[in-house]
C-alpha cells in the first residue's frame, strides 16, 4: 500500500490545511497569554475577532472584487440589530441558545445585502462608491428616525446571560463570549476562503481585473458582484451579530459612516491583495484605536496620517510590505537589509516624534483651551507658552527628516544587493539545467 | 467622518429665522374662529408658506450647486470623485470667519475662496497626480483619506465645537418684508453671489479662449495636449476653480449653516446624491438635481404630517401595536433628511443615468 493513503485521511486533511489548524491553536491559546490574559485583554481579543470578521467581508468586496464601498457597515450595524432584538427575546424566554445570535446576523446581513445589492450591485467603480455612500446615509438617517426599533444614539440594549445555557456557557466570563467569538470568526473565515474557491469566487477576480472578459467567457459580471456582495453583507451581518453579543448592546452609530470608514482603513491599511491583510489590519487599527485614544485625544489625526501614508507609499498595504520581502528572507544579503532598517529607523523615529510634539501642543491649544500652557510630553514638562518647546519640535522633525532622506538610498543599496542574490539564487539550477 | 443628518444644519437656522412656516401669531388668530374663518385665514397662511419655503429652498439648491458643479467639472475631467471637496467648502467657511474676524466679510469674500482654490490646486499638483497611477480606487482613497486629515485640522485650529460664524452685520437687515414676514438681506445677497458667479463662470466658459480649451480637455484631452496646450496644468486649473466654488459657498453658506467640523460630513453625502440624480458630469443636471432637492427638502421641513394622517384620510386605521406603526407614524418633516437618499435609490432603479447624464457612467 502507499504511504500516502496509509497514513490515513485525516493526517491528509491535516497537513492541508496546516494554516487554519495553526490559526484554530493560535486562537485556542492567545486569550492565556501573558498580558492578554486579563479581562482587558480579552475584550480586545473579542473586538480584534469581530473586527477581523468584518474586515475580510469587506476584504470579499474591495480585495477581491474590486468593490469599493463606503457603506458596508449598513450590513454590520443591521446583522447587529437583528442580534440584539433575538437575544431580547431570548431574555423574554424564547429558547436559543445565546452563541447561536450572531446566525441572525447573519441572515439579516443576508437579506438586507440582496435588498439593497440588487439595486446598487448593477454599477461598478465610482458609481457603486457614490451609490453605497448613500444607502449607508439612508440607513443611518432611517435608524436615528426609527427610534423604537433602533434605540437611536442611545441603542438597544439586551443580556446575554439570561437564556439557555449551552453547553454550560453562561457567558458571563469575558473569556466563553472570547472563545464564542473566536469560534464564529474562525468558521466565518475558513467559509470566506472556500468561497473563493469556488468557480464565483474566482470569478470574483475575473470581474474585479476585466469585465468585459469575464461576461465573453458567459459569466454576467453584474450577477457575480451581486452574489459577492450578499455574501459580503452576511458575513458582515455575522461580525454585526458578534458584536451585540459582545456589548450586549447596538447603537444607530453602528450602521454609521464612521464604521464605514473604519473597515475601509482596516481593509486597506492591512492590505487588500492578500486574505490575512484584513485580518493584519483588523488587529493593528482596533489595537490602534484602543491603545491610542489612552494616550492622545488626537488619535484619529494619527490614523488619518497612517492611513494617507499608506496610499500614497504602500498601495499593498501591510500585508504588501511584509509580503515583498518574502524573495529576499532566504539570502545572505538580508541581514544588510535589517541592518540599514535599523539605521534608517533612528533618525525616522526623530522626524516622528517631533512631528507628534507639534501636532500634540496645537491639538491641546485648539480642544483643551482652558488646560493651561503646561503639559507633559515624552516623559518631559513642558511650557507651550514660550518657544522652546515648538522651537525643538521643529528641530527634531527638520533633524530626523534631513538624516533620513540621506540614508535612504542606502536601504535601496541593501535592498538591491538582495534582490541580486535572490536572483542570482533562483537562476542558478535553471543555468545548470541542459 | 462623523456623519449628521442631512441638512441639519440648514434646519437649525430656518427655525430660528425670520421666514418661520409656522408664525405662531397667526395660527393663535386662526384657532379661536369658526371653520369657514380658519380656511379663509388657512389660505394666505398656506401661500406664505409655501413663497419663503420656496424662497429658502432656491438659496439652499444654489448652494448645493455652487458645491455640486465644482465636484461635477472635476469629476467629468478627470474621472475623479472629490471627496475632499465638501471639506473645500467647510474650509471656505472657516477661513471666512477668521478672515472676517481679522479684517471683515467684504475682504473675507474675496481672499477665502482664493485660498481654498491655492489649497485644491495643490492638491491636486503634489497628491492626487501622484496617486493617479495607481487607479481610480486609490485616487478615490487619497481623497477619502484627505477629507478624514482636513476635518482632524480644522479640529486643530478651531477647535471640536462651532464657531461664532455670525452673519456679517453690515447685510443683516432685512432685505423686503412679504405678509408682515421680513426677508433677511443675506439669503438675498446668497442668491445675487451664486447667481452672479453662474453667469460669469458661463461667460468665461462659453466666451473665452481658456474656457474653450478646458471644454475641449473635458472630451479630448489627448488632442488638447497634441496641440499643444498643457493638459496637467488645466487639469490644476479646474480642480483650482472647483474648489473655489466650493469655498465661496462656505463663505456664503457658513454663516447661513453651523460653521462646526462636521459640516463636510453632512453637507458631502447630499452633493454626491445630486451630482448622481442630475446625471454624472451634467453640469445642468447638477443645477437641476440641486433646486429639486434644494426645495423639496426646505418643504419637507414644512410639512407636519405623516403616512399615518394620510391612511386616516383614506379610512384605514393602523394599531399601535402594528409592526408598521411606528415607520407610518413618522411626520413628513421628520424624514427630510431621508428624502435625498430615497430620491437616489428611486433615480437608480428608475433611470440609472441621472436626470441628463449621457452615459450609464
Amino acid at each position: 500500500m502507499n504511504p500516502l493513503t496509509r497514513s490515513g485521511p485525516l493526517t491528509q486533511w491535516a497537513t492541508q490545511h496546516r494554516p487554519w489548524i495553526a490559526a484554530a491553536i493560535v486562537l485556542i491559546v492567545l486569550p492565556h497569554v501573558p498580558g492578554l490574559d486579563g479581562n482587558f485583554g480579552r475584550s480586545l481579543l473579542s473586538q480584534m475577532g469581530i473586527a477581523a470578521v468584518f474586515a475580510l467581508s469587506y476584504n470579499l468586496l474591495l480585495g477581491q472584487t474590486g468593490l469599493l464601498s463606503f457603506g458596508h457597515a449598513v450590513y454590520f450595524g443591521l446583522g447587529g440589530y437583528a442580534g440584539i432584538h433575538l437575544m431580547r427575546a431570548i431574555n423574554e424566554g424564547l429558547p436559543i441558545p445565546m452563541p447561536l445570535v450572531p446566525l441572525a446576523g447573519a441572515a439579516a446581513g443576508l437579506a438586507f445585502g440582496i435588498l439593497f445589492g440588487a439595486v446598487t450591485t448593477r454599477r461598478a467603480g465610482v458609481v457603486f462608491a457614490l451609490i453605497s455612500l448613500g444607502v449607508g446615509e439612508l440607513v443611518f438617517a432611517a435608524m436615528r428616525i426609527l427610534q423604537g426599533f433602533s434605540g437611536g444614539e442611545e441603542g438597544i440594549t439586551a443580556n446575554r446571560g439570561a437564556g439557555p445555557h449551552l453547553l454550560g456557557l453562561t457567558l458571563g466570563p469575558q473569556l466563553q463570549v472570547y472563545y464564542v467569538v473566536a469560534f464564529w470568526a474562525l468558521v466565518a473565515a475558513a467559509l470566506m476562503a472556500a468561497f473563493l474557491r469556488t468557480p464565483v469566487g474566482r470569478m470574483c477576480n475575473a470581474v474585479r481585473d476585466n469585465p468585459e472578459r469575464a461576461a465573453f467567457i458567459g459569466y454576467d459580471p453584474v450577477r457575480v458582484r451581486f452574489v459577492v456582495f450578499s455574501v459580503a453583507a452576511m458575513f458582515a451581518g455575522l461580525a454585526g451579530g458578534l458584536h451585540a453579543l459582545n456589548y450586549e448592546i447596538v447603537a444607530a452609530e453602528a450602521v454609521g459612516a464612521g464604521r464605514s470608514g473604519t473597515v475601509l482603513l482596516m481593509a486597506y491599511i492591512g492590505g487588500v491583495h492578500s486574505f490575512f491583510g484584513a485580518v493584519l489590519g483588523a488587529v493593528t487599527i482596533t489595537w490602534l484605536q484602543v491603545s491610542l485614544s489612552d494616550y492622545t485625544t488626537a488619535w484619529q489625526l494619527y490614523l488619518g496620517l497612517f492611513f494617507m501614508a499608506m496610499v500614497l507609499f504602500a498601495p499593498g498595504g501591510l500585508s504588501g510590505l511584509l509580503l515583498m520581502h518574502r524573495p529576499i528572507v532566504r539570502t545572505r544579503a538580508f541581514v544588510g537589509v535589517l541592518k540599514t532598517y535599523a539605521i534608517a529607523a533612528i533618525p525616522a523615529i526623530v522626524a516622528v516624534v517631533g512631528a507628534i510634539m507639534l501636532l500634540e501642543i496645537n491639538y491641546r491649544r485648539a480642544t483643551q483651551p482652558d488646560a493651561g500652557a503646561r503639559m507633559r510630553l515624552f516623559w518631559v514638562d513642558m511650557d507651550t507658552a514660550t518657544l522652546w518647546p515648538w522651537l525643538a519640535a521643529l528641530a527634531l522633525l527638520a533633524a530626523g527628516a534631513f538624516f533620513f532622506y540621506r540614508y535612504r538610498p542606502r536601504v535601496a543599496q541593501a535592498w538591491q544587493r538582495a534582490s541580486d542574490e535572490a536572483r542570482a539564487a533562483s537562476d542558478t539550477p535553471r543555468a545548470g539545467a541542459p | 467622518m462623523n456623519p449628521s443628518p442631512a441638512g441639519r444644519g440648514a434646519r437649525v437656522r430656518e427655525a430660528s429665522d425670520a421666514p418661520s412656516p409656522h408664525p405662531p401669531r397667526r395660527r393663535a388668530a386662526a384657532s379661536p374662529s369658526g371653520r369657514g374663518d380658519l380656511k379663509r385665514e388657512l389660505a394666505p397662511a398656506m401661500f406664505e408658506i409655501v413663497t419663503f419655503s420656496l424662497l429658502n429652498g432656491v438659496v439652499y439648491g444654489l448652494l448645493l450647486f455652487m458645491v455640486s458643479s465644482g465636484l461635477t467639472l472635476i469629476f467629468s475631467l478627470m474621472g475623479v470623485l472629490n471627496f475632499a471637496h465638501a471639506s473645500m467648502f467647510m474650509l471656505g467657511a472657516y477661513f471666512s470667519y477668521q478672515i472676517g474676524k481679522w479684517i471683515g466679510f467684504w475682504p473675507a469674500l474675496v481672499i477665502a475662496p482664493l485660498l481654498v482654490a491655492v489649497i485644491g490646486a495643490a492638491v491636486e499638483r503634489y497628491g492626487l497626480r501622484y496617486v493617479h497611477k495607481q487607479g481610480h480606487v486609490a485616487e478615490i482613497l487619497f481623497t477619502f483619506g484627505l477629507a478624514y486629515l482636513i476635518v482632524e485640522i480644522v479640529v486643530m485650529v478651531w477647535g471640536r465645537h462651532p464657531v461664532e460664524n455670525r452673519v456679517p452685520a453690515v447685510i443683516d437687515f432685512p432685505a423686503f418684508v412679504l405678509f408682515g414676514t421680513s426677508y433677511p438681506a443675506y439669503k438675498v445677497l446668497m442668491m445675487a453671489i451664486s447667481v452672479g458667479m453662474f453667469a460669469f463662470l458661463y461667460l468665461a466658459f462659453r466666451r473665452t479662449r481658456l474656457g474653450l480649451i478646458i471644454r475641449a480637455a473635458l472630451t479630448h484631452p489627448e488632442m488638447v495636449g497634441a496641440l499643444g496646450h498643457d493638459v496637467p496644468r488645466i487639469f490644476v486649473l479646474v480642480f483650482a476653480i472647483g474648489s473655489a466654488l466650493a469655498g465661496l459657498a462656505g463663505v456664503i453658506g457658513g454663516f447661513a449653516l453651523l460653521t462646526e467640523p462636521s459640516m463636510a460630513a453632512a453637507l458631502g453625502p447630499i452633493v454626491f446624491v445630486v451630482v448622481v440624480v442630475g446625471g454624472l458630469g451634467s453640469i445642468t443636471g447638477a443645477f437641476i438635481a440641486s433646486m429639486l432637492i434644494g426645495i423639496v427638502q426646505t418643504f419637507a421641513v414644512a410639512l407636519d404630517y405623516s403616512l399615518l394622517d394620510l391612511l386616516r384620510v383614506l379610512h384605514v386605521t393602523l394599531g399601535r401595536d402594528s409592526p408598521f406603526y411606528e415607520a407610518a407614524a413618522v411626520k413628513i418633516a421628520q424624514a427630510a433628511p431621508l428624502i435625498p437618499y430615497l430620491l437616489l435609490v428611486v433615480m437608480l432603479i428608475v433611470r440609472p443615468r441621472g436626470l441628463l447624464g449621457r452615459r450609464e457612467a
